[in-house]
């Protein structure tokens, strides 16, 4: 589904992503762990279209399509998802009007028909469920004065709608209590299937509880410096990055 | 010609339409104290601290002749195409500043009296003559006085006290330009008695292409514990140009909101003055300007707390494009009397290209010291963030941005409360975001 090679990004001039390698395929979660400034959250934004970052050599390929060649929207219109580390907030536009305006104009790319507002709201009221969101938040501005949690939720609920291929969680974890924690990775379970494929940016390891992830990658100065299974999760928990940190750093 | 010569020009228009006016009406001692002020200070220039970014005198002085009144050919079917959906009211139509009994209802409800000023000065009408000028007793525009010299027509309405009047008043100007340029005096004089309630508009549009100048005064004195709500909205084409005074005097426990609209126009200039005379006093004011092209649009406003616990609330929010240029001027006085005042502003503007400008300032002098006031201003460029969280969930460029701008429009649109005008509002907004923007 996914296929990076080599690939390198900067942000004004300064080089973030160093060589970074990575296949996904359907059906699977992928979790990319690393410490602070490693490039877990630039990689997130690299593949979601962001502006500001410069690819500056590789590629990626999104179901046989050039990524990169792509902007922000259409390849939300493919199928990529990026649920924000840092949802952004906007007042005077509620989530359900922003959601009718995005999910048509997906629609519109594969397509269909925009959605008659009765199956909107059908759809939405089965979406929510799964989040466990409440109407009365997601006709208020979009994520203005939201907890963090109801935040992270309604990253999940809009990617519960838009139904992606490959779906990103950039620290989707980070700041939630156990309860709303356990809320959002349901939520992801729920989603997936044998079709999509999921990538779990994360720094800890209790969100992997929850997604089990059937691949671990260590991302550390910009490259992908281990990889393995779920246990590769549990013995970063134990130990720390510094073991990896010291390995790599002794082999430049 | 020189600008002296220029100027001269303007004061020599002034002359010769002011003799030509009805000198035997109570009304011409009113005029003639206007006159001359007018001609002793002249109009104001851009030394002239309040017109420093928007020289209206010059525009006068270079487009126009306002010696002579001008024709029109204005019908039905203009004024209809004016109504938008669901818009109910008492229809005033004023063609190139003259009322047109033709095209206005002539309904009667009970507690509204309403008459025409040129009728007014006719009969020397007593309410009038007294009623005149007090809200602009302390008001020393020049381009009010020139109004008050010139004024032929306009409106006079009274409220009676405990009158609920259902039906909003709505004052349709129209400028005829198709044949020739024009100079157009309005005054309208409102007086809204003691626990009464009205909504009045003043909706604004040209016809043909010619230039043309409006020149508006509209005063309204609010009594006691009355309510309403005031709502202006400019619309002209885009060599229209405007300069409108609105000023307000609100007495104890009234409630009084306005609300100006700019959607086009050549230059527009509009002032609103509110003095909050009494005590429990609510005043608020919105503004929206959504202009491109050369549009240059300056909103100065006054709150004058006179006595203690009031409060005024004002939100003033620009989008602009183009070569489009924004003033905005707000001043807050909270005298020494005027204790336990509340006060708030604030003036937030976008730029969508690099070539239209805003220069906004705050100005609160405040005597008293156990008051509460704020003031913010914010000028920039669309959040770049937003936008690509709009994107990243599929929206195209061009509908991100429209919604971004419509959910930056809209918290000053969703203040009004008459429905109608809020949907008409919504569309052409929205509408305008989505093509011209």
């Amino acid at each position: 589904m996914l296929s990076i090679k080599d690939l390198h990004a900067s942000i004004e001039d300064k080089e973030i992503l160093r060589g970074i390698n990575l296949e996904v395929k359907a059906g699977e979660v992928h979790a990319i762990m690393g410490p602070n400034g490693s490039g877990k959250s630039t990689l997130a934004s690299v593949l979601a279209g962001r502006e500001d970052y410069e690819v500056t050599a590789g590629s990626a390929d999104f179901e046989g399509k050039d990524l990169l060649d792509m902007a922000a929207e259409e390849r939300a219109r493919e199928g990529i998802f990026l649920a924000f580390q840092y949802p952004i907030e906007i007042p005077g536009v509620s989530t359900t009007n922003f959601m009718k305006t995005a999910l048509n104009q997906v629609r519109g790319h594969k397509g269909l028909d925009p959605l008659d507002a009765v199956s909107f709201l059908k759809l939405m009221k089965e979406k929510m469920q799964l989040v466990e969101i409440d109407q009365s938040l997601l006709s208020r501005s979009l994520n203005e004065g939201f907890s963090g949690g109801e935040k992270k939720r309604n990253e999940i609920f809009q990617m519960a709608m838009l139904e992606p291929k490959l779906s990103i969680l950039d620290e989707t974890d980070s700041g939630l209590d156990i309860d709303a924690l356990k809320i959002v990775a349901n939520g992801v379970n729920k989603l997936k299937n044998k079709d999509n494929a999921t990538i779990v940016v994360t720094h800890y390891q209790r969100l992997l509880d929850y997604i089990v992830p059937d691949f671990v990658h260590v991302l550390y100065k910009g490259r992908i410096v281990k990889s393995g299974t779920k246990e590769l999760a549990l013995e970063l928990e134990e130990k720390g990055y510094d073991w990896i940190k010291e390995e790599v750093d002794a082999t430049i | 010609m020189t600008e002296v010569a220029e100027r001269s020009k303007v004061l020599e228009g002034l002359n010769t339409r002011f003799s030509g006016l009805n000198s035997n009406s109570e009304f011409h001692t009113i005029r003639q104290r206007a006159f001359d002020f007018v001609n002793e200070k002249g109009l104001p220039h851009p030394k002239n601290e309040e017109y420093k970014f928007t020289n209206v005198t010059r525009i006068l002085e270079k487009q126009f002749d306002i010696s002579k009144k001008t024709g029109h050919a204005v019908e039905k079917s203009d004024v209809d195409a004016l109504i938008f959906e669901g818009l109910d009211v008492v229809k005033l139509v004023f063609i190139n500043g003259a009322f047109s009994s033709e095209l206005s209802d002539n309904e009667e409800i009970k507690g509204l009296k309403i008459s025409s000023i040129a009728s007014a000065i006719e009969i020397n009408d007593p309410q009038f003559l007294e009623l005149f000028g007090k809200a602009t007793k302390d008001n020393n525009d020049e381009f009010a006085a020139l109004n008050t010299a010139l004024v032929e027509d306009g409106s006079f309405i009274t409220v009676a006290d405990n009158s609920i009047i259902e039906k909003p008043i709505a004052l349709f100007f129209i400028n005829d330009a198709t044949q020739e340029k024009n100079y157009t005096t309005l005054r309208n004089l409102i007086s809204i008695g003691k626990n009464s309630q009205v909504d009045f508009l003043e909706l604004f549009s040209t016809k043909g292409n010619n230039d043309s100048f409006t020149n508006i005064v509209t005063e309204i004195l609010v009594d006691e514990n009355a309510h309403g709500n005031y709502y202006k909205i400019q619309n002209n084409n885009d060599n229209a140009s405007h300069i409108g005074t609105t000023q307000i005097h609100q007495k104890r426990s009234s409630v009084f909101s306005t609300y100006t609209f700019t959607l086009n126009g050549g230059t527009v200039r509009n002032n609103l003055n509110i003095a909050v005379d009494g005590e429990g006093c609510e005043s608020h004011m919105y503004g929206l300007y959504v202009v491109n092209g050369k549009t240059h649009v300056d909103n100065h406003t006054a709150a004058d707390h006179i006595k203690p616990h009031s409060m005024s609330n004002e939100l003033y929010k620009g989008i602009l494009e183009d070569t489009a240029r924004g003033v905005f001027n707000g001043k807050v006085y909270v005298r020494q009397a005027a204790q336990k005042t509340n006060a708030f502003q604030s003036n937030k503007n976008i730029l969508l290209s690099d070539t239209s400008t805003v220069n906004t300032k705050p100005q609160l002098e405040i005597w008293a010291d156990d008051v509460k006031c704020s003031h913010g201003c914010t000028t920039g460029q669309l959040d770049e963030d937003a936008l690509f969280y709009l994107r990243a969930r599929g929206l195209s460029k061009t509908s991100a941005r429209a919604l971004l701008l419509y959910a930056f429009a809209i918290e000053v649109i969703e203040s009004v409360k008459l429905e109608p005008l809020k949907n008409y509002l919504e569309h052409i907004i929205s509408d305008r975001l989505h093509k011209d923007f």
